[in-house]
């Protein structure tokens, strides 16, 4: 597992709160048994009804790695679909207003960097990805500075996210099994693990 | 020192704090279906993981499972093999199935507390956003994603960032027609679809200390759609009367030592909380969403806000101004991890009862399990539907999410028990959701169109 530094790359902005993964990836493209394949279907229904309007249909955003969004983006369901669908269409970090919790999580664990910044910063970026699609945007998972053209701004994520990224422990699973015996003291203690 | 349940249960749970500050939190109950557990399987497969403690994780399958036949091989090719991943998974690793042709399968969040599983004081997950239920019975109870699933199958354990708890107090009495649906809708109207972010919701007052098992489910159920990962109430003697006898439940002279560990979890009398909010029950209406999320909702008796947004008004083809009541429904469903239980079948039955669903109208009423069918068919309650002109279904998710062939089709509107009016949710891309309680579903499946549930019960006999 590697650290993550920081991310670079250019932009593709999906304006909007309360993006629900329901959305992100529509549930009918649950009904498989990996994670392969998921890019394809990603904001495939507001895609459709959007008819070509939507960022992700859109030529211009083609080659981005960084997702600029707003607030409370990946709401709803826990679907780990709807980022692996994210980091398999070349996602590397979003960037936006705010994140639901369980979103966010499943995102690190996959080593995607979700930053959050302020209304005003995020929509200036949105801006400006919209009118200089090649505009390179840098991330720094360190810092969190954000620097795109002539913006700058500093962006935010939970601590303990920002050091498993920086020490290479964002996937947490060896981590977990380090101290099992530790583990087996505290169900040891647990009164409905013992049987009361 | 004054606690919360919420610190109490977190800090009896805690296994260190890891390098990267996150807590090492071990899990009592680990749930799991069909949809987000097959490649959380071959994650450990392919590090030759082993499961850690295959007895604290259980299986059903609820998602894709068909609720007209529930016949095997499914028609739907996927649905089987998913099953079939399913049954394998658990075979290899020890764990325990109940699949369609037990008695005891059902939606997770049913027939987890239904078994006696879910107890207070665990700390409960689940791949799916709507474990927040189980909390309903003093337990911390959290949605998961698929790669959580492969840490928990393996270390029993989550690396997770606690939350502050915010204490919601409902106070007074509920109107008849009013239900635990409308209060928790109200809490999410009040506070926002993002308003709970980085809390857990922790229950209580009068209102929540009156309410039964199954309605203290429906609130927990939908404190994630208020962005709030985790909800519980303090279990009390409600929890206890609920939990006794029940397949996993202590008993015995356990039984007494359990109740007494329950009682000392709860919260503190004095306890302090990160925030505190509270709700006056006699003013809450029937509630009905008239948007794309579950805070963008109405009382029965009210307009959609002269503000309403602008983009959920366009996808619903609602105008700002005009009243929710009245307006067409093409399809009724009752059911969900969110109200389908015996107790919402029983209520919407009551409105049902001698009535005819409308003619334009294609309604589905699909118990939350089983146990949950069984139970109500014994009583007769299925019959009620059925010369009503509902359909009677198996158990499962059914129209919640669409998984199964249970799905709205082009525009249709629906008038729904379940949680999420999101776009496309209930599986046409253009589908349009009111989320109601069943109760009020009854009454729009009868009138074609919303209506006043109030109105209706004052013709029947309570």
């Amino acid at each position: 597992m590697s650290r993550i530094l920081s991310v670079a790359g250019r932009g593709i902005p999906l304006r909007g709160n309360d993006i629900d993964t329901d959305r992100i990836m529509p549930a009918r493209f649950l009904k498989v048994v990996s994670f392969e394949g998921l890019e394809h279907h990603l904001f495939e229904d507001d895609r459709r009804t959007n008819r070509g309007q939507h960022p992700f249909g859109d030529m211009r955003y083609n080659d981005a790695s960084i997702l600029v969004v707003n607030a409370n983006f990946g709401c709803g369901s826990s679907r780990e679909h709807a980022p692996q669908g994210i980091v398999r269409a070349g996602i590397k970090a979003v960037i936006g207003e705010s994140f639901s919790e369980i979103f966010l999580g499943n995102s690190s664990v996959l080593g995607l960097p979700c930053f959050s910044a302020d209304h005003a910063s995020i929509d200036k970026l949105q801006t400006l990805v919209e009118t200089t699609p090649d505009v390179t945007i840098e991330a720094s998972v360190e810092t969190g500075a954000i620097k795109a053209g002539a913006i700058s701004f500093t962006a935010s994520m939970p601590a303990s996210v920002r050091d498993a990224f920086l020490q290479g422990k964002w996937d947490p699973t060896m981590m977990l099994l380090d101290k099992f015996d530790d583990v087996r003291d505290v169900a040891g203690q647990l009164p409905y693990v013992t049987g009361f | 020192m004054a606690d919360t349940l919420f610190h109490k249960v977190w800090n009896a749970h805690r296994v260190r704090t890891l390098q990267s500050g996150q807590t090492q939190l071990f899990v009592g109950l680990h749930l799991i279906h069909e949809v987000t557990s097959p490649q959380a399987f071959d994650m450990i497969r392919q590090h030759g993981w082993k499961v850690a403690f295959p007895e604290r994780t259980v299986a059903t399958i609820d998602h894709i499972v068909p609720t007209s036949s529930q016949r095997r091989p499914f028609l739907d090719v996927m649905a089987e093999e998913m099953t079939v991943a399913l049954e394998k998974n658990c075979r290899e690793f020890g764990i325990k199935l109940y699949t369609p042709d037990t008695a005891e399968q059902g939606i997770v969040h049913v027939i987890g507390p239904q078994l006696g599983l879910t107890q207070p004081g665990m700390t409960i997950v689940c791949g799916d956003s709507h474990t927040s239920t189980h909390g309903a019975f003093g337990a911390i109870a959290m949605g998961i994603g698929t790669s959580q699933v492969r840490d928990v199958l393996a270390s029993q354990c989550l690396a997770l960032e606690p939350l502050k708890v915010r204490r919601i107090d409902v106070n007074g009495k509920l109107s008849p027609g009013v239900y635990a649906k409308d209060v928790i809708l109200t809490i999410i109207r009040k506070l926002g679809v993002q308003g709970g972010a980085g809390f857990a919701y922790e229950y209580g007052g009068t209102t929540v200390d009156r309410m039964s098992m199954d309605e203290r489910m429906t609130m927990c159920n939908m404190s994630i759609e208020g962005a709030a990962r985790a909800g519980y109430v303090n279990p009390d003697d409600t929890t206890f009367d609920y939990l006794k006898g029940r397949q996993y439940a202590p008993a015995g002279a356990a039984w007494d030592k359990a109740v007494a560990w329950w009682r000392s979890i709860s919260s503190d009398k004095n306890a302090s909380y990160d925030d505190r909010v509270s709700l006056d029950a006699p003013s809450i209406e029937p509630t009905v969403t008239w948007g794309i999320n579950p805070g963008q909702s109405v009382g029965i008796t009210e307009r959609i806000p002269a503000n309403a947004d602008a983009e959920a008004l366009a996808y619903m083809g609602f105008d700002a101004s005009t009243p929710i009541r009245g307006t067409r429904i093409d399809v009724a469903f009752i059911g969900s991890c969110t109200n389908g239980r015996l107790s919402d079948i029983e209520e919407a039955a009551r409105i049902v009862r001698g009535h005819t669903v409308a003619k334009h109208v294609k309604a589905l009423m699909v118990p939350g399990s089983r146990a949950v069918a069984i139970e109500a068919e014994k009583r007769g309650l299925h019959q009620v539907f059925i010369d009503a002109g509902f359909e009677w279904r198996g158990a499962g998710c059914s129209m919640c999410l669409a998984m199964n062939p249970d799905k709205l089709e082009g525009r249709q509107v629906c008038a729904s028990s379940s949680n999420r009016n999101f776009k496309g949710r209930q599986g046409s891309p253009t589908g349009r959701t009111l989320l109601m309680s069943p109760a009020m579903v009854a009454a729009a499946a009868i009138a074609g169109e919303v209506a006043d549930v109030r109105e209706m019960l004052e013709a029947v006999p309570a």
